[in-house]
């Protein structure tokens, strides 16, 4: 009896230490491989006819596995500001082969791809092949003319496109009415910061995921400071005009009858005056800025 | 005692031979050999790359199947059959012939891997008509290969050790599915939140990870394996294995037997 | 020391959907054998019997109770060199021939590699399978699986060997084989257990018998001793058929074959009877005490109510 009692204490022990072990090994395995590793199998992978045949009929599940990877890849490529994305379309592809309804996967996906990096695989022509594939496979789902609208105005600067997506989108029965209103607004111009930051407010209202927030509000924000600081910087030229010399604070403004108070940036901070040149304090808050800033010619 | 775990692992070894179980490796060879000059027909340029992804995934597979195959029974057949009664009441403890029939499993998969490499090889040397540095790459492949039998034997033998065989079968051939894609059940651990997170990075160090053992592709493409990855593999599939063992060994030595 | 010494030894079974309940598939079971002795272990099917063997040899657990085997505890490893254990219709690994079965098996019991290389011939000589010794196990008769099945139970040389229905499935040559077996272990001073249900054998063979029945033990004892006990009538033979009607109320069974007749009688009436065929010049051929059966104690054991439960 001592035997068996003796063996079971130790079988347990074993059992215990051996699978401990085997946690803190597969850590180090982890390591090893590093977080590249994981996806480099990817690479060598053959099309997605070829795994759809292979899924012996589970290609609902492969293609959620490949949509996480996605996921996966960009939120590992994002964190270390990588300059390339290569990856990311041909994931995508295969997740909506093999499944062309996984929505998310397109509404997403493509605005991932269509960005410029480090935000995104600024791949715009990529994402607008996707999101017409997803228009495609889900002819009944109006928003998907929003993405294809939205990537078309913002990363392709082609706004007639966009104007014809809004307007097909509109059509479709369900579709929320300031699908109409964009079409109509978009103007001519490629450049229009209202109808940017009409875009990105109907982004941050409509989606869920939280990191597609964080860069509509980057975005907005940006927006914002640009145009308060083209206006600001228009004053500022304003002042020189009148007076010959360049204003040194707001007060200076004020005075001149040509401000009311200190302008606040969108985070609440005051802009700062610099030698005739506007600037928000914290800059690293404004990813974007500068994209909107007028040149000297528009200044005038 | 180990005089009586060698006997016992031998007789295992025995059992498989003479039970034909070995010659699905004749076939492997044959059709491996045969089909390499297939393969330029099918792709220019591509015959190496195909040939190791096959014949080393074929390698895997073949093993994993009959590691199933005859572990489900390893434990229970020995049971329905009442063979085990008359090694019982000899001077032999319960965990030496739990253990001494992975032993001999393990070391049929071994025979049976190192065969089939031969095969391979000669295939290589046929395709490539020359003897290439990489070659040696493929080694690693096969070790890991190898990793991979030591628990899936380990993994059919906890299983046989209380379950009947059709049960045995599909758990193991389950766990072995589940294995194989255990990096993106460690994605979707990264990516969930609260119990579910929990949950699923449990289930991701429960689950046997062969995700990390498949070195195929990189060895197609004659890339190579880091060091320290060979070393906590072999770390890891070995702790692995035997803390299924140890589990297999304490189901078994307090189970009543039919 | 006794060989053998059980001592309430005790199995349940937890049975229902959430097995709450306990069936008891063995009571308590007392017993001692001693050294050299064969002891039968009789009962019908689902005694208890396979239950009492597969409890001594580790094969299940006892719910109470234990054993003694030679002096040490019956868990004792080292014990199990000293013992042999034929299961009931074995069944053996079909893919090794006799002597590999054999040499395995020896060498599971720590026989070394010369012992068995000098003892396997012999011992497939000693159960009649001289010939067979390189024949695959999947190509035996049923007889020749027993004979081999006696044969790992001894390749070791114990001294106490345990058989469970030995003869069972055997037609008569094949038993009359393995009976002659038995008795060649017993004529070489080993202690022998064995359990059957076919009473001939135990009658043949065992020097004390136990009888079990729905798990527990109802009586034991020495062979002579319980067949004696359950009868105490004659057997008379004679020629004459004319004088049976007289005696008609003196016999309890008769039979008529042409002139002779044989009957039965109790002892208390012979005198009686002898007298009767006397005067009626019946030709006396024989008296003859007649023996118990077995299975006269055996049913008696059998048909009495179950003693209360622990």
């Amino acid at each position: 009896m001592r035997q068996h009692k003796k063996i079971t204490a130790i079988a347990t022990v074993l059992l215990i230490v051996f699978f401990t072990g085997s946690v803190f090994a597969l850590r180090n395995v982890e390591a090893s491989r590093g977080r590249e590793a994981t996806l480099e199998d990817v690479l060598y992978l053959p099309s997605s006819k070829t795994i759809k045949r292979l899924s012996l009929g589970y290609s609902g599940l492969l293609a959620d596995i490949y949509w996480t990877r996605a996921v996966q890849y960009f939120g590992a490529k994002h964190i270390k500001h990588s300059q390339r994305y290569d990856l990311l379309y041909p994931l995508l592809d295969i997740a909506t082969d093999l499944d062309p309804h996984i929505i998310v996967a397109y509404e997403y996906g493509s605005v991932f791809l269509s960005q410029q990096p480090p935000d995104g695989a600024g791949q715009p022509d990529q994402a607008v092949k996707l999101v017409e594939k997803g228009i495609r496979e889900n002819p009944d789902y109006w928003r998907l003319y929003f993405t294809l609208g939205f990537v078309d105005y913002i990363d392709r600067q082609d706004p007639k496109s966009a104007r014809e997506a809004f307007e097909k989108g509109s059509e479709i029965p369900g579709a929320q009415p300031w699908m109409k209103v964009m079409a109509a607004r978009m103007a001519e111009r490629s450049k229009d910061i209202h109808m940017a930051a009409a875009l990105w407010q109907q982004l941050l209202e409509t989606t869920t995921n939280k990191e597609m927030q964080k860069t509509a509000r980057l975005h907005l924000a940006s927006i914002q400071a640009d145009h308060d600081i083209n206006e600001l910087e228009r004053l500022v030229r304003m002042y020189e005009q009148r007076t010959g010399s360049v204003p040194k604070t707001w007060q200076d403004l004020e005075r001149a009858g040509l401000l009311r108070g200190t302008p606040l940036a969108p985070y609440g901070e005051p802009y700062v005056l610099k030698n005739g040149s506007v600037e928000v304090q914290d800059a690293t808050k404004y990813r974007y800025l500068g994209e909107w800033r007028y040149n000297e010619e528009q200044m005038y | 005692m180990s005089a009586r775990l060698s006997a016992i692992a031998l007789n295992t070894f025995r059992e498989a031979v003479r039970d034909r179980v070995l010659y699905n490796l004749v076939i492997f060879v044959l059709l491996l050999v045969a089909s390499a000059p297939l393969f330029s027909e099918i792709s220019i340029g591509m015959e190496r790359l195909i040939l190791v992804n096959v014949g080393l995934s074929a390698i895997s597979l073949f093993g994993v199947i009959i590691a199933i195959f005859i572990g489900i029974g390893l434990v229970s057949k020995e049971i329905d059959k009442r063979t085990l009664y008359t090694i019982l009441s000899r001077p032999v403890r319960r965990w030496e012939f739990i253990i001494g029939k992975y032993f001999g499993l393990m070391l049929t998969l071994v025979v049976n891997a190192g065969l089939m490499t031969v095969g391979f090889y000669i295939a290589l040397f046929v395709t490539d008509h020359s003897v290439k540095r990489a070659d040696g790459l493929m080694l690693v492949a096969i070790y890991f290969i190898l990793l991979e039998f030591l628990m899936v034997t380990a993994i059919t033998l906890l299983f046989s050790s209380f379950s009947t065989p059709i049960f045995s079968a599909i758990f193991a051939f389950a766990l072995f599915a589940i294995g194989t894609f255990a990096d993106d059940l460690r994605n979707f651990a990264g990516l969930a939140h609260g119990l579910t997170k929990w949950l699923s990075t449990a289930a991701a160090y429960a689950v046997p990870n062969f995700a990390s053992l498949n070195v195929i592709s990189r060895v197609a493409h004659d890339q190579h394996v880091a060091g320290t990855l060979v070393l906590y593999n072999s770390i890891y599939a070995l702790l692995y294995s035997g803390a299924v063992a140890a589990a297999a060994v304490l189901i078994f030595e307090r189970r009543n037997l039919k | 020391m006794h060989a053998i010494e059980i001592h309430n030894l005790t199995k349940s079974y937890p049975v229902g959907f959430w097995k709450k309940q306990l069936r008891p598939a063995l009571k308590g079971l007392t017993l001692t054998v001693e050294a050299g002795e064969t002891f039968g272990f009789i009962g019908p099917n689902g005694a208890g019997k396979t239950t009492t063997l597969k409890l001594l040899m580790g094969i299940i657990f006892p719910t109470a109770g234990g054993a003694t085997i030679l002096g040490k505890d019956f868990r004792d490893l080292e014990i199990k060199r000293r013992i042999g254990f034929l299961p009931e219709q074995p069944y053996f690994y079909d893919y090794l021939s006799a002597t590999e079965l054999l040499d395995y098996y020896a060498s599971l019991s720590g026989v070394d590699a010369a012992e068995r290389k000098q003892r396997i011939p012999h011992l497939l000589e000693q159960v009649g399978l001289g010939d067979a010794g390189n024949k695959q196990l999947r190509k035996f008769s049923k007889g020749m699986l027993q004979r081999v099945g006696i044969a790992q139970a001894i390749v070791h040389d114990p001294e106490v060997v345990f058989l469970d229905e030995p003869m069972s499935g055997l037609d008569p040559i094949g038993r009359h084989e393995i009976r002659e077996l038995i008795q060649s272990l017993k004529d070489a001073g080993k202690t022998i257990f064995f359990s059957t249900h076919i009473l001939s054998d135990a009658e043949a063979l065992c020097d004390r018998v136990a009888v079990i029945h729905k798990g527990e033990l109802r009586g034991i004892g020495v062979m002579n001793e319980l067949r004696s006990s359950a009868t105490g009538n004659v057997e008379v033979i004679w020629e004459g058929a004319g004088a049976l009607e007289r005696v008609g109320t003196l016999v309890t069974e008769s039979h008529v074959t042409g002139a002779l007749v044989r009957a039965k009688t109790a002892n208390d009436k012979l005198d009686r009877l002898l007298e009767a065929l006397r005067q009626q010049r019946a030709r006396l051929v024989s008296v003859t005490p007649l023996q118990g059966t077995l299975e006269e104690y055996f049913l008696a054991k059998t048909s009495e109510p179950e003693t209360a439960t622990v």
